[in-house]
């Protein structure tokens, strides 16, 4: 039976020669994840199992990075209980403060996930992955304390969406602007309990980070993973970040989809969407006249060093607003470090700009950039859900990081082009 | 295994920030998450709730996040089951591993009001809105899923097979 890239991952992983769209399966996982907030939960499930070990002290990553540096005495406390697990446990990938950076800018760059994987996170986000030809979906603390104790996890066999994407997107176009505009077209549950499956020539046109920004976002449309079809940039980066082994799979010229979308890359505008949920996407000539407070650019979705350098060209030369705060958090120490040697930090300071230390921080209003009632921010961030970034009564939008620089210089939600 | 309660209504897209926001997630105790929980879509709710209550929504029922502080706060609150049109996929994957009942059922879930006294009985799959009169069958969970609800939850379904 033909079989979608999604499904002939899981039938390897669950031992199986095939497997259909609504079946049961249990899969061998090759990577078990979590942060500071669900690890936590995840302990004391897997402490009630009784088991004195996990299935494998390599295949676990836990990383503090929601509310880390640690913001208050509670967080402290959450990073302490989960750090003590991984030691006693010998987990090896537990990142501390000096090495850890955003979990899902983190884990690529480290080559702990590569193609034909099957990832399970205890963090939503954890569908990026598949930018990278894996299985990858979010999953709750329960699942991942099952998963630390037996390697294993139940999924249904989703059905897929195809997307076929065409075409070379214009100057500032980028990832972000392209899932917007996909969220915005299929809706917030458009692909619930569904794969979205990305392919066709305008793939080439794509960077990596772009790739790891579209599928960081699939569960915005209530995704159960995104994946793309792997290509030489694919392998290139893989061969680059990671020494593990990896395993192409493709899908079969007649698997079945239950919808498939060309998208003509070149025809997709700057994109933005509206508060209060990912889908209000609107194209930048309709976003009229929206003064912000705040412009954000960093988290597991725009954190990654295309993202600053874009920021950085559009903020060269120009100050930010004098009413905005425009606060840039690189996700990983690597993408700091590079950022810092490029000489991107020269330009965002002299703009008025300022660089955090890697976090997710004010993303879910966690710390680093909440906001008060009333307040607008523009953010490369993944929700603009109620109170998602402070009072139940600000608002966020969600753009790329060139709409977010140029924002922040405008004082207003602006492109590159009215600069 | 039944339950009875009245109807405490919400509309589409609830999402987990809105069920627990991120704000309290430096702590992961039931009773204190059970304290916020729904606060920022319903302040009313943690003193409206009653024990036993059935919350009822629309489509794509606890979109977001995985935090799985959203189910536990809301079964800490007391609510005995939730229906809904449909379930975001990690929350609903997130209710049956910590034991929180929820029934996929979009009839009763448009039909049923604010306040009507609903009643469940989760081995037939039906809903009665005992205020009303009208009773929907929803799809019963496949059996796979009904063991882990009678285990109370993954963690008890893995100990039982480890047990073996």
């Amino acid at each position: 039976m033909a079989m979608t890239m999604t499904q002939k991952i899981l039938a390897e992983h669950a031992g199986l020669a095939e497997v259909k769209a609504g079946q049961l399966i249990k899969a061998k996982l090759d990577m078990v994840l979590g942060n500071d907030i669900t690890t936590p939960v995840a302990v004391k499930e897997f402490r009630k199992i009784g088991l004195n070990k996990v299935f494998d002290v390599n295949k676990i990553s836990i990383v503090p990075d929601h509310f880390t540096p640690n913001k208050d005495i509670k967080s402290a406390e959450q990073v302490k209980f989960i750090k003590e697990f991984a030691r006693e446990m010998g987990i090896v990938n537990y990142f501390e403060i000096g090495q850890m950076g955003v979990e899902h800018a983190l884990l690529p760059e480290k080559g702990l996930v590569t193609a034909g994987d099957v990832v399970i996170g205890a963090d939503s986000h954890t569908c990026t992955y598949g930018a990278l030809g894996a299985f990858s979906t979010g999953i709750g603390s329960t699942d991942m304390a099952a998963g630390m104790a037996t390697g294993e996890a139940w999924f249904k066999v989703p059905e897929a969406i195809k997307f076929v994407l065409k075409g070379k997107p214009a100057k500032w176009v980028s990832g972000k602007d392209i899932i917007l505009h996909i969220i915005g077209m299929i809706g917030v549950d458009g692909a619930l309990y569904k794969s979205m499956e990305f392919t066709g020539e305008g793939l080439g046109h794509l960077s990596m980070d772009d790739r790891l920004a579209m599928a960081n976002m699939a569960i915005e449309a209530g995704g159960k993973n995104g994946i793309f079809e792997v290509d030489d940039k694919t392998l290139e980066y893989i061969n680059e970040h990671s020494t593990k082994p990896y395993k192409v799979y493709k899908a079969d010229p007649d698997a079945e989809y239950c919808e498939v979308y060309e998208i003509d890359l070149s025809s997709v505008k700057l994109t933005v969407a509206f508060p209060h949920l990912p889908e209000n996407a609107r194209t930048i000539d309709n976003v009229g006249s929206v003064k912000i407070d705040q412009a954000i650019i960093g988290s597991c979705t725009n954190g990654r060093i295309e993202d600053l350098r874009v920021s950085a060209e559009i903020l060269k030369g120009r100050k930010v607003h004098k009413d905005v705060r425009c606060i840039i958090i690189p996700a990983t120490q690597k993408i700091w470090k590079q950022a810092m040697n490029e000489g991107l930090f020269d330009i965002f300071i002299d703009s008025g700009a300022a660089v955090s230390t890697p976090t997710c921080g004010p993303c879910l209003g966690g710390h680093m950039g909440i906001l008060a009632k009333g307040e607008r921010a523009v953010a490369t961030t993944n929700r603009n859900f109620v109170g998602r970034m402070g009072h139940p009564e600000s608002e966020v939008y969600l753009a790329s990081p060139a709409v977010a620089a140029a924002s922040a210089v405008m004082g207003r939600i602006a492109g590159p082009e009215e600069l | 295994m039944e339950a009875q309660g009245k109807a405490i209504k919400y509309g589409n897209n609830v999402d987990t920030d809105v069920i627990i926001p991120a704000r309290y997630l430096n702590t992961s105790d039931p009773a204190e998450l059970a304290s916020h929980c729904m606060e920022d879509l319903d302040a009313q709710f943690v003193s409206k709730v009653n024990k036993g209550d059935i919350m009822v929504a629309g489509k794509n029922f606890g979109c977001g996040s995985s935090r799985e502080h959203a189910p536990i706060a809301i079964k800490a609150s007391g609510i005995s089951c939730i229906i809904a049109e449909t379930f975001a996929r990690i929350f609903y994957r997130n209710a049956i591993n910590i034991g929180l009942p929820i029934l996929e059922c979009p009839e009763a879930a448009k039909d049923i009001s604010d306040g009507d006294s609903v009643k469940i009985d989760f081995l037939q799959g039906t809903i009665v809105n005992v205020t009303t009169g009208k009773q929907y069958t929803a799809a019963p969970f496949p059996e796979f899923m009904q063991q882990i609800m009678d285990a109370d939850g993954l963690i008890g379904q893995i100990k039982k097979q480890l047990e073996k």
